[in-house]
């Protein structure tokens, strides 16, 4: 638990200590504050569905672009060398990388919070419970894509080979229940089961499940799993 | 104490170490010496575990490396070829990181800086970015960043390429004076430096220990020729040339002339010392010797003879 604690206090430091944590934070704020101020006037509705509909987009590519040097940059400047060679647990490693990178995510979410108590004080009969589960459901969907965006940086000591590899990936989770027409029927349940943004909408609209909570884990797990897997493998070979 | 037994690493087909084996006592300064791609730090990477061997073992002080990784890495410290490290960091930032990993916080951190700074010297540099520090002390942070645990072993990948002459002295020593209390195990293709720094050289070639002994060792070992180097006048090329028929263990090499004086390069075996045979064959021939200079076996050339095609004489 210390080791965990030591890599992501490392990470965070050097999100900080570079301009990319501000400028991600900046950006996400600008992004999501645009499109969601850009309606919130005009429709005249007390909830923060816009914003929950835009921030999985946004997401789309700036968790690939947050997560991709988690790894790559270690394996690409040699420091994954001296990391081996301590008395560090690979999922030590891993995780402290990956919650990291997911303390930035929150941040960044927790930076929209301004539009929740923009639409406390302005706006009536505020629905906190579906807030809650929207945000719930976007720190859960964050989680999952930086777990594979962690996993795409496993694989590559290139960053931008590694965003390129994330995005990809993110894409493939996040398009499939849209993809569900091209689909043969009796595979299409299990394609939708698949599908990060079909759990997400389930939790948006405040029905919060144990499905939807397992299935969000188990991306999570399972990327941190794949991701753990390929840095150990690499001894080997 | 580590001892290697029959190691052994592929990279797909290619053998890069094959079956060496090898052993280092406490408090020895061994140097590891090769050829780049003989298979010193594919070796070294293995021992310290970033590396699994394909075949074969690793002990250190009487535990395996496939067994117990992380006790054998709480002892070692290692120095990586490249020295990474993470240049956006401050020195004292990377090295408490690195000290967190190892357990060591609080007081006992700030006493293993406080060791760590003054053996290092890095007390000009200890709140700078690791960016702006020159190679020199870059250099030196990776060697505190190997010792801020105090690790019975120090394994060092090429610890003074890229230094200036200045900078390597001062490595030099410091490795030196760590080889007191330490078993330090260091790799570098820079002969004069291993033959300055270590007690005991093992060199590799092509994957196999070709040579492991003291630098008088290996040299009392080499079988290599002695080449004579004289000055002569009054010399006839004949009698130069057919040395050999007077006294056989001599050879003839080569004999350039300039001004009256020849340049003449003979050769013996290195057993035997024919310079009073020699300077007798010179009277009788009426040579004047104005100088004669045996070139005496270096660890140069034990190296170049070891690690060249067909050699392999020691």
């Amino acid at each position: 638990m210390l080791n965990i604690r030591t890599i992501f206090r490392r990470e965070m430091q050097s999100y900080f200590n570079s301009p990319m944590a501000y400028i991600f934070l900046v950006i996400f704020a600008v992004v999501s504050g645009y499109f969601f101020t850009n309606t919130f006037f005009l429709f005249g509705q007390s909830d923060l569905r816009v914003l929950f509909d835009i921030i999985p987009l946004v997401y789309l590519f700036f968790i690939p672009a947050v997560s991709m040097g988690l790894i790559a940059r270690e394996n690409n400047i040699g420091t994954m060398e001296t990391i081996s060679t301590l008395p560090l647990n690979t999922y030590e490693f891993v995780l402290g990388k990956f919650l990291a990178g997911f303390c930035l995510i929150l941040l960044g979410l927790a930076a929209t919070s301004i539009h929740f108590f923009t639409l406390v004080s302005v706006g009536t009969n505020v629905d906190f419970g579906a807030i809650f589960s929207g945000y719930l459901g976007l720190a859960l969907m964050g989680a999952t894509f930086t777990a594979i965006g962690t996993y795409a940086s496993s694989v590559t000591e290139n960053q931008v080979v590694a965003f390129i590899i994330g995005v990809f990936l993110v894409l493939v989770f996040y398009m499939l229940d849209k993809t569900l027409v091209f689909v043969p029927h009796s595979i299409a349940g299990m394609v939708q089961l698949l599908a990060v943004d079909y759990h997400l909408s389930n939790i948006s609209r405040g029905v919060i499940d144990s499905r939807n909570l397992i299935y969000f884990f188990s991306m999570i797990g399972f990327f941190i799993f794949l991701t753990i897997k390929t840095l150990e493998v690499r001894r080997w070979k | 104490m580590i001892k290697v037994t029959d190691l052994s690493k592929n990279y797909g087909s290619v053998e890069a170490v094959r079956s060496i084996s090898f052993e280092i006592k406490d408090g020895e300064i061994v140097g590891f010496l090769g050829a780049n791609g003989a298979g010193k730090t594919t070796t070294l990477k293995m021992m310290t575990g970033y590396l699994v061997p394909t075949t074969g073992s690793i002990e250190v002080n009487e535990m395996n490396i496939m067994n117990d990784t992380h006790e054998i890495q709480k002892q070692i410290g290692y120095l990586p070829e490249l020295n990474p490290l993470y240049s956006e960091m401050r020195v004292y930032e990377y090295l408490e990181f690195l000290a967190g990993i190892r357990k060591i916080t609080g007081r006992a951190f700030k006493d293993a800086l406080a060791r760590i700074v003054e053996q290092c010297g890095l007390q000009g540099v200890v709140h700078k970015n690791i960016s702006d520090c020159s190679k020199g002390y870059k250099q030196r942070i990776g060697l505190a960043a190997a010792m801020i645990h105090d690790p019975k072993i120090l394994i060092l990948d090429e610890p003074v390429t890229g230094l200036d002459p200045n900078q390597i002295v001062e490595i030099r020593g410091l490795i030196k004076s760590l080889g007191k209390e330490k078993l330090v195990f260091m790799s570098s293709h820079i002969l004069q430096e291993i033959q300055a720094t270590v007690d005991r050289i093992i060199i590799i070639n092509k994957g196999e220990i070709v040579a492991n002994g003291t630098s008088d060792e290996l040299m009392s070992n080499f079988k290599g020729n002695v080449l004579l180097n004289m000055e002569i006048k009054g010399a006839s090329s004949e009698s130069v040339e057919h040395i050999q028929a007077k006294l056989p263990s001599v050879k003839f090499i080569s004999m350039n002339e300039t001004n009256t004086v020849q340049q003449v390069q003979f050769e013996y075996g290195k057993d035997q010392d024919p310079r009073e045979d020699l300077f007798s064959y010179a009277v009788d021939n009426n040579w004047s010797i104005l100088k004669m200079n045996p070139h005496t076996t270096n660890l140069e050339d034990i190296f170049r003879d070891l690690t060249t095609e067909g050699g392999g004489n020691a």
